[in-house]
């Protein structure tokens, strides 16, 4: 009843173009960001913060981050893993050669020196497109994961070839390492995905983002019109292995604490990436949230409805869960292959006329 | 430059803008457009018509910088068009639209043509990514822009449908939206009444005179319906087999032998 346009009257082009146009939108806005802020740290604790929320976050991120390039610009990317271990690996090398180095920086930094890496592996989408950059982009993943695998100055020559991060503390309270408080820990990812997302979203909405989304759905009328292929290009890959780069760090620093690349970066996190992507919706920043909650949240709601409800041993309720996650990953695509973003939206088009639709 | 002239209907007319000298163009043996040589004036509407695989759309092409010919040179607004991507062109102030539509299907009419003031928008990644100050003046400024350009075609109630649902004909009217909301100094319209009916034939010339009326936009266009060309165009081109075979005003192609054989067929005996 409270989800109307009528009566709302935009008197400038400035406001006709906001992110929530609807004010009910915006007051649900408003009410995610302050309890996120004020009061989830109060109440959450190290379950909630290590099974649901960190990784949502930073999730999230990269989701976000992937989105730009194969949801805005149209380049398929499988490198996400990788791009990802290049952000754990500046970091780390960061924290480890400047110990006197904040984490906010360490962790912007992890994200710029990914966003080189992503130009240079972002060169081939100038030839070509489509799957062949997808395979393309797929050598990036294998390469650097074989490269900080076998290289020993990335792992400061440890005997495992693993990284652990070192507790590193911001504003008195240690965010990283096994002593750092959950809530600590949380509001350092949340902080980021908030900015990243917002900042995202400025992007996207304005010329920066009509080129990518020009040179997504017709490259050749864009460049008759005048958007320079090379830049938009390079410019999405930039922009997404920051993203990518920055959801790297978070997860080795803050949330898993040490890394083994093969196992942490590998190929899977890729497809995990864009399965976030294409559930959540292509083209979509809150569709980036909404798959890293469906992927990071399920595994966890099936574990706990199947062994807890249903008291089902726990080995088995594992293996169970992989198909029943496959199964509905299938049903989504089948009945809404625009994710759930295009959803939440044809839900929002229907209340809008509740309950009086004709 | 040149000359002024007035028309009939109290237009005026200036000197050269746009000169092709000698065009050929070729793809591999095959010969698209050989040693055509014509001008554009300031302020006109100018026809290219001629049967199918004349070479009209290659013609635009190479005009609009897509295809680069083999020889000849193009002169732009008094001075010899360099080598250059089709992007660059686009910012000296040449637009077009396509025969088969080129909208971006997944976005809204607005951003489709808020998409055609790219080149009239300076801020940079960092102002956009704040989006503070200047990104969002910006905006808004161009914003204004685009809504003339919705205004003047009459396409206000679609302006934030998705572009893929519309019908053929509101594409086409999106489309010249987007090319005519950058100011282009040149308009290069590609068969834009294909595959109308009446109704929207007569709404399609009426905007392509406006505009020329309004603006005072140079406008080029091919076109197949031949009481739209006579009608709407000062001076016609007539290609045939990537050749030049008339040039003038509308009476005189009417009148010229070689174009009626083209159009007409010659009996062989």
């Amino acid at each position: 009843m409270f989800y109307r346009e009528a009566g709302d009257f935009k008197t400038s082009y400035a406001a006709d173009s906001q992110t929530f146009p609807i004010a009910f939108d915006r007051w649900r806005y408003y009410f995610v960001i302050a309890a996120g802020f004020g009061l989830l740290p109060f109440i959450i604790n190290d379950y909630w913060s290590n099974a649901i929320l960190l990784p949502f976050l930073i999730y999230a991120i990269a989701a976000i981050g992937l989105n730009i390039l194969v949801g805005y610009c149209g380049q398929v990317s499988l490198g996400t893993g990788g791009f990802m271990a290049v952000g754990a690996y500046t970091s780390y090398k960061l924290m480890t050669a400047f110990p006197w180095l904040d984490m906010v920086s360490i962790t912007i930094l992890s994200g710029v020196m990914t966003a080189i890496v992503g130009v240079a592996f972002g060169l081939p989408s100038l030839r070509i497109k489509g799957f062949y950059l997808a395979v393309a982009t797929l050598a990036a993943q294998f390469f650097l994961i074989w490269l900080f695998n076998r290289v020993p100055w990335f792992f400061n020559y440890s005997a495992s070839g693993q990284i652990s991060a070192p507790e590193r503390s911001l504003f008195g309270q240690a965010v990283t390492g096994p002593a750092a408080d959950p809530s600590a820990k949380y509001l350092f990812c949340l902080v980021f995905a908030f900015a990243l997302a917002w900042l995202a979203r400025n992007l996207t909405r304005g010329s920066v983002g009509r080129q990518w989304m020009a040179i997504r759905d017709m490259d050749i009328a864009a460049e008759i019109i005048g958007v320079n292929p090379l830049r938009a290009k390079l410019s999405a890959f930039a922009v997404s292995s920051f993203y990518v780069g920055i959801a790297g760090a978070l997860f080795f620093t803050v949330y898993l604490g040490a890394a083994e690349p093969g196992t942490a970066f590998g190929i899977q996190k890729s497809f995990l990436v864009l399965f976030m992507v294409i559930i959540g919706g292509l083209g979509s920043i809150f569709g980036s949230f909404a798959g890293a909650a469906f992927m990071v949240l399920l595994p966890v709601l099936l574990t706990n409805v199947l062994t807890g409800a249903f008291g089902w041993d726990s080995a088995l309720a594992r293996h169970f869960e992989f198909v029943i996650v496959g199964g509905l990953i299938m049903f989504f695509l089948i009945v809404e292959p625009h994710g759930l973003a295009r959803l939440w939206a044809l839900a929002k088009e229907k209340l809008r006329l509740w309950p009086f639709p004709h | 430059m040149l000359d002024q002239t007035v028309t009939a209907d109290g237009r005026t007319i200036g000197g050269v803008v746009m000169e092709m000298r000698n065009i050929t163009l070729r793809f591999g043996g095959v010969i698209a457009i050989k040693d055509i040589s014509f001008d554009v004036r300031e302020g006109e509407i100018r026809a290219i018509i001629g049967p199918n695989g004349a070479g009209k759309s290659s013609m635009l092409n190479v005009m609009s910088g897509f295809y680069h010919p083999q020889e000849g040179e193009v002169w732009f607004r008094g001075e010899k068009r360099r080598p250059m991507r089709p992007y660059q062109i686009a910012r000296q102030g040449i637009a077009r639209t396509f025969q088969n539509i080129a909208l971006f299907d997944g976005m809204s009419v607005l951003d489709n043509i808020m998409t055609g003031r790219l080149n009239h928008m300076k801020s940079n990644f960092l102002e956009q990514a704040i989006w503070w100050g200047k990104a969002e003046r910006e905006e808004v400024a161009n914003r204004a822009k685009a809504e003339e350009v919705i205004d003047f075609l009459e396409i206000q109630s679609i302006r934030k449908t998705p572009v893929g649902r519309l019908p053929y004909g509101l594409k086409k009217r999106v489309e010249l939206a987007r090319a005519l909301v950058a100011e282009p100094k040149i308009l290069l319209l590609d068969e834009p009444m294909a595959g109308m009916n009446v109704e929207e034939k007569e709404d399609m010339c009426r905007f392509i005179l406006d505009v020329n009326d309004e603006f005072g936009t140079t406008i080029v266009l091919i076109e197949h319906d031949m009481g739209v060309v006579m009608d709407l165009s000062d001076r016609v081109v007539v290609m045939d087999y990537g050749k030049k075979i008339g040039d003038g005003v509308p009476d005189e192609v009417r009148a010229n032998q070689e174009v009626i054989d083209a159009y007409l067929g010659v009996s062989h005996d």
